[in-house]
């Protein structure tokens, strides 16, 4: 309860003695780069390979004949939007950004650079964790889009260049018995998880303690503490909003 | 001047600092000396406020900065410059980005008499033609001069220097207290330097303050050290057998 107060505090600390609006939106466009551009690469690579095997485990399980092919992009298209895009690219994401952001401003903390922000009369928290938030918030939703397109092409590319189902049926499969509302699910999952990864994995580094051995441990929280957050919200919002 | 007023601080129950005050004079070097682990650096942080005393308070030309809100503790700030022990400067920036930071946050000067400024300051320091390196690929010596290059660029009232000289060498080390002993006088700054190097204290203590584990025990200046008369400080000041020679042939 004690650390859930510092967090609080902490977020409170970002709204508070801000700088001016030209200086955070250069930071932010600078983190976009960071965290979004940087990132297009690794979502494309996980996001294809988990939609081609989606589609040849689906199909391995189909066993009757009586199911018709295309339930098998369904099933794509169901668990890309629903749970992988928007979950599973979270925790690929908490990994990947999340722990560089701890690492950083854990690193800034040993070195003294944060102090030194302090001195000059800035709001360090604000000054360095504000932008990254707003960068994961703006950056993640355009991520889990493309990461939900890369595992739907990921499974036709597959499924048709092994047989398992004809592209006709792939793209019936991906049209039939559609509802929008788990996209706009998949973006309120993707704008509470780009938060919660940022803050957390901020909150692990800026208040590190110590040398070289603690910023490593404040990374690896950081990546479990926000994995956590993003699973318990994942249940929160699907009790809730489904 | 800034004036201390009874600062004390406890870690966990341990007491770090216990009652110290007093001032410290504008246009001179006023040293915090002792031992390490007696709580220079705490005193330092207190003073400039990235730690909050226990009890006491530190006046920055009769305004109250301990107690002040977080507006006029920000504009006091912007009067800072501060050189940290490891340089502190920022990793993602070249050595000009580094010095025209302040700059570029608490002023709204044209970019080319910012870039004017950071040139002054670097030459100032006695570095140029290194504006476009990392912070990275320079040596610690000039670590500390790009930082006072920083602390200096905003024309500040007050610079702060936590052990400027750690880590260098005895020749470096004398040159980066030179340089702060010259600004100081220059710009009629006032000066606070941390240190426990006895090169320092006998070379730039204008005025200095005598720190033994969390009290204050002495206040003079360098041509007063050698012959204060008490046993802590004598154990500090004459540490080597050098200096203990040199005393007993009252060379010093």
């Amino acid at each position: 309860m004690k650390e859930f107060g510092r967090y609080m505090l902490f977020l409170e600390s970002l709204v508070v003695r801000r700088e001016t609006f030209i200086t955070y939106y250069r930071l932010v466009v600078d983190e976009c780069m960071q965290i979004g551009v940087k990132s297009i690469s690794l979502f494309v690579l996980v996001s294809t390979f988990i939609g081609a095997v989606t589609t040849v485990q689906t199909a391995y399980n189909l066993v009757t004949p009586l199911v018709p092919r295309y339930i098998i992009s369904q099933v794509v298209r169901e668990m890309t939007v629903l749970e992988l895009a928007p979950t599973i690219m979270a925790i690929i994401f908490a990994g990947k950004i999340g722990s560089s952001m701890a690492g950083g401003l854990g690193t800034m903390r040993i070195t003294e650079q944060i102090d030194a922000l302090e001195v000059m009369g800035i709001n360090s928290s604000s000054y360095l964790v504000l932008p990254k938030i707003i960068a994961c918030i703006l950056m993640y939703p355009g991520l889990v889009i493309f990461s939900g397109i890369c595992s739907i092409v990921g499974g036709f590319i597959v499924g048709t260049l092994t047989d398992i189902i004809t592209p006709t049926d792939y793209v019936l499969g991906l049209r039939s018995n559609f509802n929008d509302y788990s996209i706009t699910f998949a973006m309120i999952k993707s704008f509470v998880f780009a938060f919660l990864i940022a803050s957390i994995s901020c909150f692990k580094g800026y208040y590190t303690k110590g040398g070289a051995l603690e910023v490593g441990i404040a990374s690896t929280e950081a990546v479990t503490s926000s994995v956590i957050a993003v699973l318990l919200a994942d249940y929160f919002l699907a009790n809730l909003l489904l | 001047m800034i004036k201390i007023k009874n600062i004390s601080k406890s870690f966990n129950d341990k007491s770090i600092l216990r009652n110290i005050s007093g001032e410290f004079d504008k246009g001179k070097t006023n040293l915090i000396i002792g031992s390490s682990g007696t709580g220079k650096s705490v005193l330092l942080k207190c003073i400039v406020g990235l730690l909050h005393p226990d009890t006491g308070f530190a006046f920055y030309d009769l305004r109250n900065f301990t107690d002040a809100d977080k507006e006029v503790k920000s504009e006091i700030r912007r009067e800072i410059g501060m050189l940290f022990q490891g340089g502190a400067l920022f990793d993602s920036k070249n050595v000009e980005q580094n010095v025209m930071f302040p700059l570029d946050i608490l002023t709204k000067m044209p970019q080319d008499e910012k870039l004017d400024r950071v040139n002054f300051c670097l030459k100032r320091v006695g570095l140029e033609n290194v504006n476009t390196k990392m912070a990275s690929e320079i040596s610690g010596g000039m670590k500390k001069r790009v930082g006072i290059a920083r602390a200096i660029v905003n024309n500040p009232n007050y610079l702060f220097c936590d052990e400027p000289n750690s880590g260098l060498d005895p020749q470096t080390s004398i040159l980066i207290d030179e340089l702060i002993q010259e600004i100081t006088h220059e710009f009629n700054i006032t000066t606070i330097v941390v240190t426990h190097d006895m090169n320092s204290v006998l070379g730039m203590g204008e005025k200095i303050m005598f720190l033994y584990k969390g009290d204050k025990l002495w206040e003079g200046s360098n041509e007063d050290i050698t012959h204060s008369g008490i046993k802590e400080l004598d154990d500090f000041v004459f540490i080597n057998k050098v200096m203990k020679n040199l005393k007993g042939n009252k060379l010093v």
